[in-house]
């Protein structure tokens, strides 16, 4: 498959990068993993004038702590994710989650900013980082601004960057010590989301004191199950807890239907998979 | 010389070609380069059905580095028709087949136009600058609704959708008795309406073929299972002289049958490198592939089995539509056919009819895919057999063990006409029962079942049988076939005492190399590493039918068998002339002539020198061991075998997981159980996935939905349970070697064992069907409501990873 002509540039700095950017307008996009950018170029699905490459900018690449946060660059692969203590530690859901994405070849390239400014509703990672309350550092040629992750999703493939900006870094407050699981479901073991379940809670004395729950593939952005969410908070962590907040899960959601899933079934599996991802979070 | 003592055929050897094929170091057609070689692109339709009203190509002929552009009128008079070689009626209906379209386009993904350019980048940008004008038609996309009285026609030139009818029925061939009888006396009738989804073979080498005008002979390479055929046929199809074309294959990446074709793409090569005097090249992109290359099965099979209250069978009646697409390709129509013979299977039914409407409809043509029509028919009847057993209340074996042929009723001629030579049906299930733990399995089943567990487990059955080896030349001619099923081979004595094989099966990943080479070192006595084997080049390989339909081993090596013999038999006369006795004092055994009771003896490579030398031969012998020979077996071979599935239903999501596989083939005689056990494996994997995940679905203009391996699901290693396969070993009677074929019979009996193991996981919930694929959402569907075929057939969007691929951020 024979991707339409571009030019190529690969900018060593954020503030190159983001000038390339500016000046190519329109038509130029960044490349990160090209695991999602890729695909599309080939099937011509989009034909950019020009890539800029972010492979080379240092400054995007890494994960540091920083007091209560983590902060993650953009061009963070999966396969770093995966393998980071810091991460593990502080952000097991993020692993978790990470761990369900595509194989090994696909996550030594892909990155968490693509993967994230791609804004696939299908694509694993959003939904969790929804649901750990994460800020997008975005740079363009007016500076820099922070972006919650609830604002920075905006429709389907569409995210709150302006053309002139890049995802610089994410940066997630830490929950350590948190139960966590990511629930996916699909066909076959190489495959995105037909739904997926992110959760995350907290247990005080046999008593969830803070649950977080991200929706995967559930409308146009990835979803927190408010409702859910709602009747956790304050409860004993039993499984007639969970089994009831489950039952909330696709309470104002409206998915969308295609070959795999159609809506009421869409809607099913996300009850379903609620209560087995809080199940398997909180051990009950 | 070393002798090989122990026989060669039997073991597990690693095959030769591997190193090669594993390491890229092989080239591939689209490896291939010449010089001055020019790239082509095809533009292809987006719509299903519509008049071509204009098409501007002057844009694209000025786009950079681009050398010409044809469409199909530039091609009209030279392009013929695409072939199609079995006319399986004498009023069949078959529409003009261009290459190029010319005035219309009868299927999304049809070739147009071709750029012929520099370098393939060059090619594939000018598409985009080609304009044409798309009158929109009707597009004709379900069959039962072509078939209706004034329904749209895909060919209004044709006046019908309907390509043919093809009936078979056992009273009139005197083979059974009445079915309609059987069903008005039946004391019990099974009804079922099943559909055999639209496959796509997917190999995994993409097509590509490079044409070379320059020499004296067109050379073609290709990515084709078909070299003979294709040779042929591209020389009836373009008037060239046959004499004056060339087809090589060289290392082919998988074919499935999907590669079993005369494509338009090789068509245009060959005519846009006559007219340009250049070689070009065309190799496809992967969706390229999957929407254009021939799709396979894609039929809805009505069907009525007539049985007693005690089980046994009565009457079999079986009415299908099968779907052509927008043409008839190679053996498009054949397909089905293929399947009408294997309905009964293993079955003692005294009454059959078969009756198989071929249908138009505004699609890819379909064609030949693994299996080819017997996995159809082996799904219906072994779903039915299934069904029986539910209603009668037996077990699904013993429903089975009830009706089918026993051991010592072989040969048995079936209610069909064939006559199955051997097969023990009771050594194989004995043997697949035991290692799968079918009792076990069963209380473990009826456990979870009082329980209510939310993870529901089910057993599936599948004792399939199959013909193998596409041939019988006389049956394929009853058939209507226009080409026989014979091959050839030659074996060639090379002076130093190495052996070159020259055969007409052409390899795309099976293995012959190996093979051949295991038996021509027994047949010669020579050792496995001196043994070469030529194939897939019309000029090395002069004459052959080529490779499909299970037919290399147990036609193909007995080809090879025929030819070794000729040289022993020559050899012979040698040994006995060098050692000065009677021809038949000669001992033939590990590569040496000996003179019978004593220790006089010569090796086959001194005669292969002494040969060459020609000093010393028997009078008016001519210096030369070489051989060759045709084999035109007198019947089809017939494995079969038991396997047995166990599925568990997670009844709240509807997925399925498999947790236990076992088969037990019975294959005949083996030459390499480790190739066995890749074709097994690779079967099974694609039999499963006809069952669990693959549907080439369009949406309501005819659009593939499934254009990309996101949206077509194919199952990886991750998907699959560690299969547990064995062998029991009944030779079959109508070859040498006692083989019958391996390359389908994974595909075949799978499908069905794994639907049945779904539908048998949830039957106590109300369901008794399931369609393919059973994805979880019609898993679930039919636990909650009964229907069967929940989100399709042809829900207009694909899932999965589609979305991935339409959007882009921003
Ligand atoms: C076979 C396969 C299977 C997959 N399976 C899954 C799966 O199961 N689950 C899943 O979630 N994902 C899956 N993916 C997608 C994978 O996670 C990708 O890596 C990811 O979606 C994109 O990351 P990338 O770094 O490759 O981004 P790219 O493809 O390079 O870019 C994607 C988009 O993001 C933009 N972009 C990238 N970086 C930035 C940045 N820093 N700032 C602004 N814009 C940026 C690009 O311009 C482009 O539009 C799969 C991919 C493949 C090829």
């Amino acid at each position: 498959m024979i991707p339409a002509p571009f030019d190529y540039v690969a900018p060593t700095t954020v503030d190159d990068a983001v000038r390339a950017l500016a000046d190519a307008g329109e038509d130029a996009k960044v490349i990160a993993g090209g695991q999602s950018l890729l695909p599309v170029l080939r099937m011509r699905l989009a034909a950019p004038t020009k890539l800029i490459d972010l492979g080379r900018v240092a400054e995007l690449r890494g994960i540091r702590e920083e007091g209560g946060h983590v902060v993650i660059g953009a061009m963070t692969t999966h396969y770093e994710i995966q393998r980071d203590p810091v991460v593990d530690t502080h952000l097991r859901l993020l692993r978790l989650a990470t761990d369900t994405v595509a194989d090994p070849q696909v996550r030594h390239r892909g990155t968490l900013g693509g993967a994230l400014a791609h804004a696939d509703p299908a694509g694993d990672l959003a939904a969790p980082v929804l649901a750990m309350d994460a800020e997008f550092v975005l740079c363009g040629m007016d500076g820099r601004r922070t972006v919650p992750a609830a604002e920075f999703f905006v429709d389907y493939f569409t995210t709150a960057l302006r053309p002139d900006e890049i995802v610089v870094e994410v940066r997630l407050p830490k929950l350590t010590g948190w139960h966590a699981h990511y629930e996916k479901f699909n066909r076959v073991a190489q495959a995105w989301s037909i739904v997926g379940v992110a959760a995350c809670l907290r247990v005080d004395g046999g008593v969830i004191a803070e649950a977080r729950v991200g929706l995967t593939n559930m409308g146009s952005v990835p979803l927190r199950a408010t409702e859910v969410e709602a009747a956790l908070v304050g409860h004993p962590a039993t499984a007639a807890t969970v089994r009831a907040a489950a039952a909330h899960a696709a309470e104002g959601t409206s998915p969308a239907a295609d070959g795999n899933a159609d809506r009421e079934y869409r809607q099913h599996l996300a009850r379903v998979l609620t209560d087995r991802a809080l199940t398997a979070a909180a051990g009950v | 010389m070393t002798a090989t003592a122990e026989p060669e055929v039997g073991k597990a050897r690693l095959r030769k070609e591997d190193a090669r094929l594993i390491t890229g170091r092989t080239r591939w057609t689209d490896n291939i380069t010449l010089p001055g070689l020019l790239h082509l692109a095809f533009l292809r339709s987006p719509v299903a059905h519509a008049r071509i009203t204009a098409i501007d190509v002057s844009a694209a002929r000025s786009m950079p580095g681009v050398i010409a552009v044809f469409t199909g009128r530039d091609l009209a008079d030279e392009q013929g028709s695409l072939p199609c070689a079995w006319p399986i009626t004498e009023d069949m209906k078959a529409p003009n087949a261009p290459s190029l379209a010319v005035d219309e386009v009868n299927f999304a993904g049809e070739a147009v136009a071709v750029v012929v350019a520099r370098g393939p980048y060059e090619a594939a940008d000018a598409l985009s600058a080609i304009d044409v004008d798309y009158e929109e038609l009707p597009v004709v996309l379900d069959m039962a609704a072509a078939l209706a009285d004034g329904a749209d026609l895909v060919h209004p030139e044709l006046g019908t959708n309907k390509s043919a009818l093809w009936v078979f029925d056992s009273a009139q061939a005197g083979t059974g008795g009445d079915v309609d009888l059987a069903i008005a006396e039946a004391e019990v009738l099974i009804e079922r309406t099943y559909r055999q989804q639209r496959l796509i073979p997917a190999f995994m080498e993409p097509r590509s073929v490079v044409v070379d005008p320059t020499g004296e002979q067109y050379t073609m390479w290709s990515a084709t299972q078909i070299p003979h055929i294709l040779r042929l046929m591209v020389a009836l199809t373009t008037g060239i002289p046959e004499h004056k074309v060339r087809v090589i294959a060289p290392d082919v990446g998988g074919g499935f049958g999907g590669k079993l074709q005369v494509t338009p793409e090789e068509v245009v090569s060959l005519l846009v490198a006559r007219r340009l005097g250049k070689p070009v090249k065309w190799t496809e992109t992967r969706s390229e592939s999957l929407l254009s290359a021939h799709h396979g099965r894609d039929q809805v099979q009505k069907l009525t089995l007539a049985a007693r209250r005690d089980g046994t069978v009565t009457g079999l009646k079986v009415e299908l539509l099968a779907d052509m697409g927008a043409y008839l390709r190679l053996v498009t129509p054949g397909v089905p056919i293929l399947g009408a013979f294997m309905f009964n299977a293993i079955y003692k039914f005294p009454a059959y009819h078969f009756a198989c409407t071929t249908v138009f409809t505004n699609k890819t043509p379909t064609d030949a895919y693994r299996g080819a029509g017997r996995p159809e028919a082996t799904y219906a009847i072994e779903r039915l057999m299934d069904e029986l057993a539910a209603e009668v209340g037996m077990d699904p074996l013993a429903v089975r063990e009830l009706n089918w042929i026993k051991h010592e009723e072989f040969p048995f001629t079936t209610v069909a006409g064939l006559e199955y030579d051997s097969g023990d049906y009771e050594a194989a299930t004995a043997k697949a029962k035991e290692l799968f733990d079918y009792d076990g399995l069963r209380a473990e089943q009826a456990e979870r079942r009082a329980r209510g567990d939310v993870v529901q487990l089910g057993i599936g059955i599948s004792t399939f049988t199959e013909m193998c080896g596409l041939a019988p030349s006389r049956v394929l001619g009853a058939l209507s076939y226009a080409a026989g099923g014979w091959e050839h081979a030659a074996v060639r004595m090379l002076p130093s005492g190495k052996v070159e094989v020259v055969t007409g099966s052409s390899a795309h990943g099976q293995g012959h190399e190996t093979a051949w080479s295991q038996i021509v070192a027994d047949q010669l006595g020579v050792p496995f590493e001196d043994v070469e084997i030529l194939h897939g080049d019309t000029q090395t390989s002069p004459r052959g039918l080529d490779t499909y339909g299970s037919r290399s081993l147990t036609v193909g090596a007995i080809a090879v068998v025929k030819a070794a013999e000729k040289v022993v038999a020559k050899a012979r006369r040698i040994a006995a002339h060098l050692l000065e006795c009677a021809e038949d004092d000669v001992e033939f055994s590990a590569g040496a002539f000996s003179v019978r009771g004593t220790d006089k003896l010569v090796a086959m490579s001194d005669i292969a020198f002494a040969v060459f030398s020609a000093h010393d031969l028997p009078e008016g012998m001519e210096p030369s061991l070489d051989a060759e020979a045709t084999f035109d077996p007198e019947n089809f071979s017939f494995p079969h075998g038991t396997h047995l599935c166990a599925a568990e239903v997670d009844t709240e999501t509807g997925a399925v997981r498999l947790r236990k596989y076992v088969c037990v083939d019975d294959i005949g005689k083996v030459v390499n159980p480790l190739i066995v056990e890749g074709q097994v494996h690779g079967g099974l994997a694609q039999g499963i996935a006809q069952a669990l995940y693959e549907e080439a679905v369009h949406d309501e203009a005819g659009t593939l939905v499934t254009g990309t391996f996101a949206d077509y699901l194919l199952p990886s290693a991750a998907d699959l349970p560690a299969f547990v396969t064995d062998r029991t070993e009944t030779p079959s009677s109508t070859n040498p070697l006692g083989v019958k074929g391996v390359g389908e019979a994974g595909t075949i009996a799978s499908t069905p064992a794994v639907v049945n193991a779904v539908v048998d996981a949830v039957r106590h919930l109300g369901v008794n069907d399931i369609a393919m694929p059973c994805t979880p959402m019609r898993v679930w569907t039919a636990i909650q409501t009964g229907r069967p075929d929940a989100g399709g057939p042809g829900s207009t969007e694909a899932g999965g990873g589609l979305g991935s691929l339409s959007g882009g951020a921003q």
